[in-house]
């Protein structure tokens, strides 16, 4: 097993701390990990994006050009990495603010409207959870179980008050994601 | 009746005796310059404190950057104006030991300014003591950060313009307005009476480090007889007549 | 039971200093490095261990702090980014003309200038050929991990003060800044001073009457005296040179052709020659560990089945310097690399390959 994962969007939105709860999920399940962030001025309220790997054998490149998988939740960065899913890939996309929507036909596209979810939860702060349960519910590379040990890893201990809430998000996700073409 | 020299030296009838922990080197300084002087207290104090095995020093860049051959203590030479940094490193790790810098105008004053500020501002617990002669020694005779409007030195041999080279800095008053400082005192060693309050004001800046009071900073006036081109009296003569009236002796902090 | 973490390679650097008993960090933040100092601040291993830590007002204030605790026989280093380190420069040289261990982190971004925050190589020759003035080596490490920026810590304190020498790891903005798993080391304890007397009889420990004073210097006014101390440095790195290099090869037993790279660049070299494997050409990859001393015989020996040699680094062109030493003209060594803080990508390296040795 070996997932490339692209996760892009605003800074704010909570890309690369639910890059680091998947990474550390796949920490939880033995797998080999990396984490690699854009970083400076840009994440300061600008474009954020996480490139992370999991696989079962040492990762080389942890930058790469060409993903497995675009998590797109802006679309600047619908834009950028459309392009960049490998034909058969997928591209999970919340709708909310897209007017471009994706266009290849060559790739698997699936929705997830986790911002307009998460406004219903009344919790601005679950809205990257229950995109990654979108995620895990077409791509289940790491077991529930492991996930919330990675969740309870990556939050510092006052927050741990939220795992519940983090828990019925991520459910939420697996839920609501619609399939809207596959290959 | 003649006098046998061998019925003078007698233990009796010693009036004076070079520290102990002055080594036999010959010092290289210039006849007629106080860094001997200044050198001589600081050995002086640090035996009579009893904290020799205890004392770490920081040379500078400078006329007394062989210092460490003179004073019988465990030493680290500075780069040109880190004194206070390399002081700081060591004062951190070993804060049971006393650590003292020595330093040159320009080398406490110009290209060090950040460093000397910082410790002091951080309130490092050492001794920083500062040789103000208004010109750079060691490199023949330039003009420093603290030469006096109008004295001449080979970088302005016209006088110091301050239109064009700014004005002569009184760091030891800027030091003095910083919390981390607890004793900030001005000095001269020229004369006997000039020499013995210095050496008060030595004793009390390394018995400060005993109590964690904070930065010690002991300016000591000095002349140059070599770069200033004058003869060791008439140095001294115009270091009393010109610097003094700009860099005043005294106390100006102790807390 | 096995520790493991998910880090970042900046906050690995942090925690790995706690626990191998450093005695000293000094530093200034510069992005993209802050984490480190950051770390090491939320840690507080002055409670665990007694390790100080201090920001400096600058970083030629922290190499001199470390100077100065490098004198007194303790463990001290500092991190910073290529501005910070080209600050340090003057430091650096007299801690290797006072021959005081040390251990000072690059976490390189692109030059020249203020740059770029994002990753480069661009300071090779800073770090290899001497960034300072005179004829003064570092050890040179080039971690390619979160993992081995962990484990670099130690091993750099322990060259260091194996040599007597200044220590460099030099990595780079995308190890400093991505998370990988990390196996963390146990405790171990800072030296006692009484251990510190001991083992290190040139520190300023204080002066007992036991012994002749101490004195940490580099100036020496006596040319021919001078002349003497320069050789003996010279020994010095020639004995390093002997027995310190470290490499690793990852399919290189049968490959025609040859990458070379460290750090970052070799992460996604090695991801090329999986690329090139899977194309059918026969490729591996070389990576130093060590940067000074290079691998300068790990490559000849390859000399006998390999083609022709990709050197591939962020940066102009400097590693391949000494590749091409190495080589000494028997194959082809071209340089490939992007600038500035792009980083290339797997696909990039394989096309270069292709069109600089391979085609060319």
């Amino acid at each position: 097993m070996n997932e490339e994962i692209i996760i892009a969007g605003f800074g704010g939105q909570g890309v690369l701390s639910m890059g680091k709860i998947l990474a550390y999920s796949g920490v939880m399940q033995d797998m080999e990990v990396s984490w690699m962030p854009s970083y400076g001025p840009e994440m300061r309220g600008g474009t954020a994006n996480v490139t992370v790997i999991l696989s079962d054998s040492r990762i080389s490149s942890p930058i790469l050009k060409m993903y497995d998988t675009a998590i797109i939740l802006n679309q600047q960065s619908m834009d950028k990495f459309e392009k960049f899913v490998k034909p058969g890939g997928l591209l999970l996309y919340d709708g909310n603010g897209i007017t471009r929507h994706p266009q290849r036909k060559d790739i698997n596209v699936f929705r997830v409207d986790a911002a307009e979810e998460a406004s219903k939860m009344q919790s601005s702060k679950t809205f990257n959870m229950i995109v990654l349960g979108g995620y895990l519910k077409i791509r289940p590379i790491v077991s529930m179980e492991n996930v919330m040990n990675g969740l309870k890893k990556s939050l510092p201990d006052r927050h741990h008050h939220m795992l519940p809430l983090n828990k019925a998000a991520i459910e939420r996700g697996l839920e609501i994601v619609q399939e809207v073409q596959t290959v | 009746m003649s006098i046998d020299i061998k019925d003078i030296i007698k233990p009796e009838n010693l009036v004076y005796q070079k520290s102990r922990l002055l080594t036999d080197r010959v010092m290289h300084y210039c006849p007629g310059c106080t860094h001997g002087v200044v050198n001589r207290l600081i050995a002086e104090v640090i035996e009579e404190l009893g904290i020799q095995q205890d004392t770490i020093g920081v040379a500078p860049v400078g006329c007394s950057v062989l210092m460490y051959n003179y004073i019988e203590v465990d030493w680290h030479e500075a780069a040109h104006g880190r004194a206070p940094a390399v002081g700081t490193g060591i004062k951190r790790l070993l804060p049971n030991k006393y650590v003292f810098t020595y330093q040159g105008d320009g080398d406490l004053a110009a290209i060090g300014t950040a460093e000397t500020i910082h410790a002091c501002n951080r309130g490092e617990n050492m001794v920083m003591i500062f040789i103000n002669n208004g010109i750079y020694g060691m490199t023949g005779g330039q003009m420093a950060p603290t030469t006096l409007q109008g004295m001449k030195a080979s970088t302005c041999p016209f006088g110091r313009d301050v239109e064009r080279d700014g004005n002569p800095l009184r760091m030891t008053e800027i030091v003095a307005t910083l919390p981390g400082t607890c004793y900030v005192t001005r000095h001269a060693a020229h004369t006997a009476a000039a020499v013995r309050k210095l050496k008060k004001a030595l004793f009390k800046a390394f018995d400060n480090q005993k109590n964690n009071k904070g930065t010690s900073f002991v300016e000591v006036v000095s002349t140059c007889n070599s770069g200033w081109k004058m003869t060791p009296v008439q140095s001294n003569k115009w270091m009393e007549d010109n610097m003094f009236p700009f860099y005043p002796l005294g106390d100006i902090k102790d807390v | 039971m096995r520790e493991i973490r998910l880090m970042k390679g900046n906050e690995a650097i942090a925690e790995a200093a706690i626990r191998c008993g450093v005695d000293g960090y000094f530093g200034y933040p510069i992005t993209p490095q802050s984490e480190i100092m950051e770390t090491l601040m939320l840690e507080k291993p002055w409670e665990k261990t007694g390790m100080v830590v201090l920001q400096a007002e600058s970083e030629i204030a922290s190499i001199n702090m470390v100077y100065g605790g490098a004198g007194c026989g303790k463990k001290v280093m500092t991190t910073s980014s290529s501005p910070g380190v080209s600050l340090m420069q003057e430091g650096i040289t007299y801690l290797a003309g006072a021959e005081l261990p040390c251990v000072v982190v690059n976490v390189v971004r692109g030059g020249p200038g203020l740059g770029t925050i994002q990753p480069a190589q661009s300071d090779y020759f800073q770090a290899v050929k001497g960034g300072g003035h005179g004829d003064y080596k570092l050890i040179v490490l080039a971690p390619s991990s979160v993992q081995e920026m962990a484990d670099f810590v130690e091993l750099a304190f322990d060259l260091a003060f194996k040599y007597r020498n200044p220590a460099m790891i030099l990595s780079d903005g995308m190890i400093g800044q991505m998370m990988e798993k990390v196996e963390m080391k146990p405790f171990t304890p800072r030296w006692t001073d009484e251990e510190i007397v001991q083992m290190h009889p040139w520190a300023t420990t204080g002066k007992p009457s036991s012994r002749e004073r101490n004195i940490i210097t580099s100036v020496e006014l006596d040319a021919n005296a001078f002349e003497r101390f320069n050789h003996k440095l010279q020994a010095k790195y020639k004995q390093i040179e002997e027995n310190e290099v470290r490499s690793e090869m990852f399919e290189c037993e049968d490959a025609d052709y040859l990458l070379v790279a460290y750090g970052s660049s070799a992460r996604i070299c090695q991801k090329a020659v999986q690329l090139l494997r899977a194309k059918g050409i026969k490729a591996g990859l070389l990576r130093p560990i060590t940067l000074f001393p290079f691998p300068t015989k790990e490559i000849q020996a390859l000399l006998g089945h390999v083609k022709g040699i990709l050197s591939v680094e962020l940066s102009a062109g400097q590693m391949v310097e000494d590749v091409r030493l190495a080589v000494e003209g028997k194959v082809k060594v071209e340089h490939f690399g992007r600038l500035g803080g792009v980083v290339h990508s797997p696909e990039e390296v394989v096309e270069a390959l292709q069109s600089k040795i391979i085609g060319g």
